[in-house]
C-alpha cells in the first residue's frame, strides 16, 4: 500500500539562451535577439508519479535534464508549462555545502542549514549530538568551514539533511565525496529511510548505485522520458543509449580522421552466438562447457588487432572478460567475415541470467567496435549458492581433531 | 520500522498535495507570501545573525567596524560642515543634529543598497534551496535593523550627555518616521533586488541614487536654509520655488530626517520663525506628522506592490543567476 507524493504533470520546461546582458547590449541588439532568441526545452512533457516509500534513480547522460527535473520537484524552477504537486515535507541534498556560508563555524552552518531545510532551533538543538555524531568531524565543529575539506563539507551537510525527518529526500550527485566508510554509512542511512516509509529521488552518474538502491529508474534523455520502470530494464536503456553514442563517435571517428595516425579500421562484430555441444542455446545447467562464437566483418584488411568478449549481469555489472591479447593468441590478419570460437570447458558462473558483450580494439587497444548485449545465456542450477562464481562447495563435518 | 512506514503513509495520505515552489498569481498570493514567510521566522532569524557575524569576521576589531563609518561621517561633517563652512552657527547641538539625520540615512542606505545585492548575493542558496525568497532581502533588513539599534544607543546616550533627553510626544515622531523609513526601504530593496537579478546594472544605479537622494534630504543641512534659499530674494519668487519646495517634501526621507530631528534634536526647538522676502520661515514644515502618516500609508502599498512584483519575479530567479 501506498500513496503518491509526487505527481509530475506535462512538465516542460523552456530556457532561453540570451548572450547579452547588459543595458547596452538589449539595446543595441534589440531587434537582433528577438530574432535570434534561442529556445532551449530542458524537459519536455515530463510526466511522472511517484508513490511514497519508493526509491527512484533519474539517469540520463550529461545535460539531459535530470537536475533541472531535480530543481522542479525541489521548487527552485517553476515549469513553463505543466505541474509539479507534492506532499509531505522536502530535503534537498543538492549540492556540496550549498547553504554553507564559508565564514561561519560548522556549528553556525548547521544551524544555518537545518532552518533551511525548515527546522526550528529547539529541533536543531535536540538533534544536534546526533548530527554531530553522523558527520564524525567533532574536532572541527568550531572551526570556519572555509577550512574545510570538500569530504568534510559533505559529511556535514548530509549529516544535517538526513536529520530534518524528511518525508522526501532529494539527492543530486554528491555522494561520491565521501571516503568509503562515509558512504557506507550513507548508503545504510537511505537504506534505514526506504524501511521508513520515505521516498528518495537520486539524480546519479553511478549507475551502480541505481542497480543497488533504487525500486525505480527514470532514464532522461534530452529532455524527454525515455525508460521508466525497473532498473534492470532502464539501466538497459540508458547503456544501449550510450553505447549507440559511442558508436556515433567512433564511426564519426572513421569517417573523417581519414589520414590521421589514430586510424581505426572499418570493421564491426556482426554477431555473438553461445553454444554448447555445437548447437545454440539459451540456458544451460551451471558447469556445462560452453562456445562463445563471436562473428566478425572486416570490411578492409584488419591487422595486429584483439577480438575479446565479455559477461555481464542483466544490470551490467561486468562479471568476465578476456581476448585474444590476454590469452597470447595472435590473430592473423582478416579481410573479409570470419568467426571466432572461444571454449570455456565448464560454466562455473552462478545462477542467473547473463549478457555477452564482443569488442574488437587495435593493437593499441583503441577500441574499434563494441556489440553490447550480443546474445544472452541463463544459468541454471539448483539453488545451491548465491553470487556469480559456482565453486562446487559442500559441507562436511571436520575431520581435524579437535 | 513497519509501523513507523504505515504511520507516515497514513499522515501523507491526509495531506493535500500542493504545487512545488511559490504560487503564481499576482494579487492572490499576497497572503500566501506573507503565511509562507512567517512560517519561515527561523531561517530569517538564522539569516539575519548570519548576515551579522558574517559581515566583519575575520577582523580583528570586528563589529567596531559597523560604527566606525557613521563617526568618521559625523566627525567629517561636523569639522567640514559645521565649523569650516559655519553652519553650526545656524544650527544649535549641530552635532546631535547631524548624527540624527546620518543614523536615519544610514540604516536606509544599508537597507537600500545591500537589499538590493542580497538576491544576487545569495544566488549560491537560491539555485539549491527553495525558501522563500523574500527572506534574503528581508535578513538584510534585520541585520540593517541591528547595526542601527547600535548607533541609536549612541545618539541617546548622547543626547542624555548634553542634558538634552527627547521626551514626551518626540518619541512619536521617532516611531512614526522609523515606520516610514523601515517599510519604504522594504519595499525598494524587494523591488530593486529582484529587478536587480534580470538587469545587474540596478545596484551601480543605486549607489549613485542613494548619494543624490541623501543630498536631497536635510542631513547635512537644515530645512530652515532650504527654505532661505527658495524664499527668493529682492522680493522676487520665481513661481517653479514652491514646487521645487513641494517636490523636496514628497522625498520620504526628507520627512524621515525630520521627523528624525524633530525626535533627538531637542536644541532646534529653538530656532526662531522668521519673515523672509514675504515667505515664512519654519524650523520644520506644517503638519509633520500627518505628513509622515501620509507617506506611511503610501509607503505601505509601495510595500505591497513591490512584494507582488517581487513573488512575480521570483520564479525565473534560479535560472537567472
Amino acid at each position: 500500500m501506498s500513496t503518491p507524493v509526487i505527481e509530475i504533470e506535462g512538465l516542460s520546461k523552456r530556457f532561453v539562451i540570451r548572450k547579452d546582458k547588459s543595458l547596452k547590449e538589449r539595446l543595441v541588439n534589440y531587434h537582433r535577439s528577438k530574432l535570434h532568441k534561442d529556445d532551449f526545452w530542458a524537459l519536455r512533457d515530463v510526466n511522472i508519479t511517484i508513490d511514497s516509500g519508493s526509491t527512484i534513480g533519474l539517469i540520463g547522460p550529461n545535460g539531459s535534464g535530470k537536475s533541472t527535473l531535480l530543481k522542479m520537484i525541489g521548487g527552485i524552477m517553476q515549469p513553463t508549462m505543466g505541474s509539479v504537486h507534492l506532499r509531505g515535507r522536502v530535503a534537498a541534498l543538492l549540492e556540496l555545502g550549498a547553504g554553507f556560508h564559508p565564514d561561519l563555524t560548522g556549528r553556525e552552518n548547521v544551524y544555518l542549514n537545518a532552518s533551511l531545510q525548515g527546522l526550528t532551533r529547539r529541533q536543531t538543538d535536540q538533534y544536534f549530538e546526533a548530527i554531530l555524531d553522523f558527520s564524525g568531524i567533532e574536532r572541527f565543529i568550531d572551526t570556519q568551514v572555509k577550512f574545510y575539506s570538500s569530504g568534510m563539507y559533505v559529511r556535514l551537510a548530509f549529516a544535517v539533511a538526513v536529520h530534518v525527518d524528511p518525508d522526501i529526500l532529494l539527492v543530486d550527485e554528491v555522494l561520491a565525496v565521501g571516503d568509503e566508510p562515509f558512504q557506507r554509512k550513507c548508503m545504510d542511512r537511505i537504506r534505514g529511510f526506504q524501511h521508513e516509509g520515505r521516498t528518495i529521488v537520486l539524480v546519479t552518474h553511478g549507475l551502480d548505485t541505481v542497480a543497488e538502491l533504487c525500486d525505480r529508474a527514470v532514464v532522461l534523455e534530452s529532455g524527454h522520458v525515455i525508460a521508466d520502470g525497473a532498473p534492470r530494464d532502464s539501466l538497459r536503456v540508458l547503456r544501449s543509449e550510450f553505447e549507440q553514442a559511442r558508436q556515433d563517435d567512433i564511426e564519426r571517428h572513421q569517417s573523417t580522421a581519414d589520414s590521421s595516425p589514430t586510424e581505426l579500421p572499418r570493421a564491426h562484430i556482426e554477431g555473438i552466438e553461445v553454444l554448447s555441444g555445437g548447437v545454440p542455446v539459451e540456458e544451460v545447467p551451471v558447469g556445462a562447457p560452453l562456445t562463445v562464437r563471436v562473428h566478425v566483418r572486416a570490411d578492409e584488411p584488419l591487422e595486429n588487432w584483439i577480438l575479446g568478449f565479455g559477461i555481464e549481469t542483466a544490470v551490467g555489472q561486468s562479471i568476465y572478460g578476456t581476448n585474444s591479447k590476454l590469452l597470447g593468441v595472435h590473430l592473423p590478419a582478416l579481410n573479409g567475415a570470419l568467426a571466432y570460437d572461444f571454449t570455456i570447458p565448464a560454466t562455473d558462473i552462478g545462477e542467473g541470467s547473463y549478457m555477452f558483450h564482443g569488442a574488437i580494439a587495435n593493437e593499441a587497444g583503441a577500441e574499434v567496435h563494441k556489440l553490447l548485449e550480443g546474445a544472452s545465456l541463463n544459468v541454471a542450477a539448483e539453488g545451491r549458492e548465491t553470487g556469480f562464481v559456482h565453486l562446487r562447495t559442500s559441507l562436511t563435518p571436520s575431520a581435524a581433531l579437535r | 520500522m513497519a509501523y513507523q512506514h504505515e504511520v507516515r503513509l497514513q499522515e501523507l495520505a491526509a495531506e493535500p498535495m500542493r504545487p512545488a515552489g511559490p504560487r503564481q498569481g499576482f494579487f492572490h498570493g499576497t497572503f500566501q507570501s506573507i503565511r509562507d514567510v512567517s512560517s519561515r521566522r527561523e531561517l530569517l532569524n538564522q539569516l539575519t545573525r548570519r548576515e551579522i557575524k558574517a559581515r566583519y569576521k575575520d577582523s580583528v576589531l570586528g563589529f567596531f567596524w559597523s560604527l566606525a563609518k557613521p563617526l568618521a561621517m559625523l566627525f567629517v561633517y561636523y569639522i567640514a560642515i559645521g565649523k569650516f563652512l559655519g553652519a553650526q552657527r545656524s544650527i544649535p547641538d549641530f552635532a546631535i543634529f547631524i548624527f540624527a539625520g546620518l543614523t536615519s540615512w544610514q540604516v536606509f542606505s544599508d537597507i537600500v543598497n545591500l537589499g538590493t545585492g542580497s538576491i544576487v548575493g545569495n544566488a549560491a542558496l537560491i539555485k539549491k534551496v527553495y525558501v522563500p525568497r523574500e527572506v534574503f532581502p528581508l535578513s538584510v533588513v534585520g541585520s540593517s535593523l541591528f547595526n542601527f539599534a547600535i548607533q541609536l544607543f549612541i545618539l541617546i546616550a548622547a543626547t542624555a550627555t548634553l542634558g538634552r533627553f527627547p521626551t514626551g510626544d518626540r518619541w512619536l515622531y521617532f516611531a512614526l518616521s522609523l515606520a516610514v523609513l523601515v517599510v519604504f526601504a522594504t519595499a525598494l530593496a524587494f523591488l530593486l533586488s529582484a529587478i536587480n537579478v534580470y538587469l545587474r546594472d540596478v545596484q551601480y544605479l543605486v549607489e549613485i541614487l542613494l548619494m543624490i537622494l541623501m543630498w536631497a534630504s536635510p542631513i547635512v543641512y537644515s530645512w530652515t536654509l532650504v527654505q532661505n534659499a527658495l524664499a527668493g530674494s529682492n522680493g522676487v519668487r520665481p513661481p517653479i520655488y514652491p514646487w521645487i519646495e513641494r517636490l523636496y517634501l514628497a522625498n520620504p526621507m526628507t520627512l524621515v530626517t525630520l521627523g528624525f530631528q524633530k525626535a533627538f534634536w531637542v536644541a532646534g526647538d529653538a530656532q526662531p520663525v522668521s519673515i523672509k522676502n514675504g515667505v515664512l520661515i519654519t524650523p520644520y514644515p506644517p503638519g509633520l506628522g500627518r505628513s509622515l502618516f501620509l507617506m506611511l500609508c503610501i509607503s505601505v502599498v509601495l510595500l505591497w506592490f513591490s512584494q507582488r512584483v517581487f513573488a512575480r519575479l521570483q520564479s525565473n530567479f534560479a535560472q537567472e543567476l
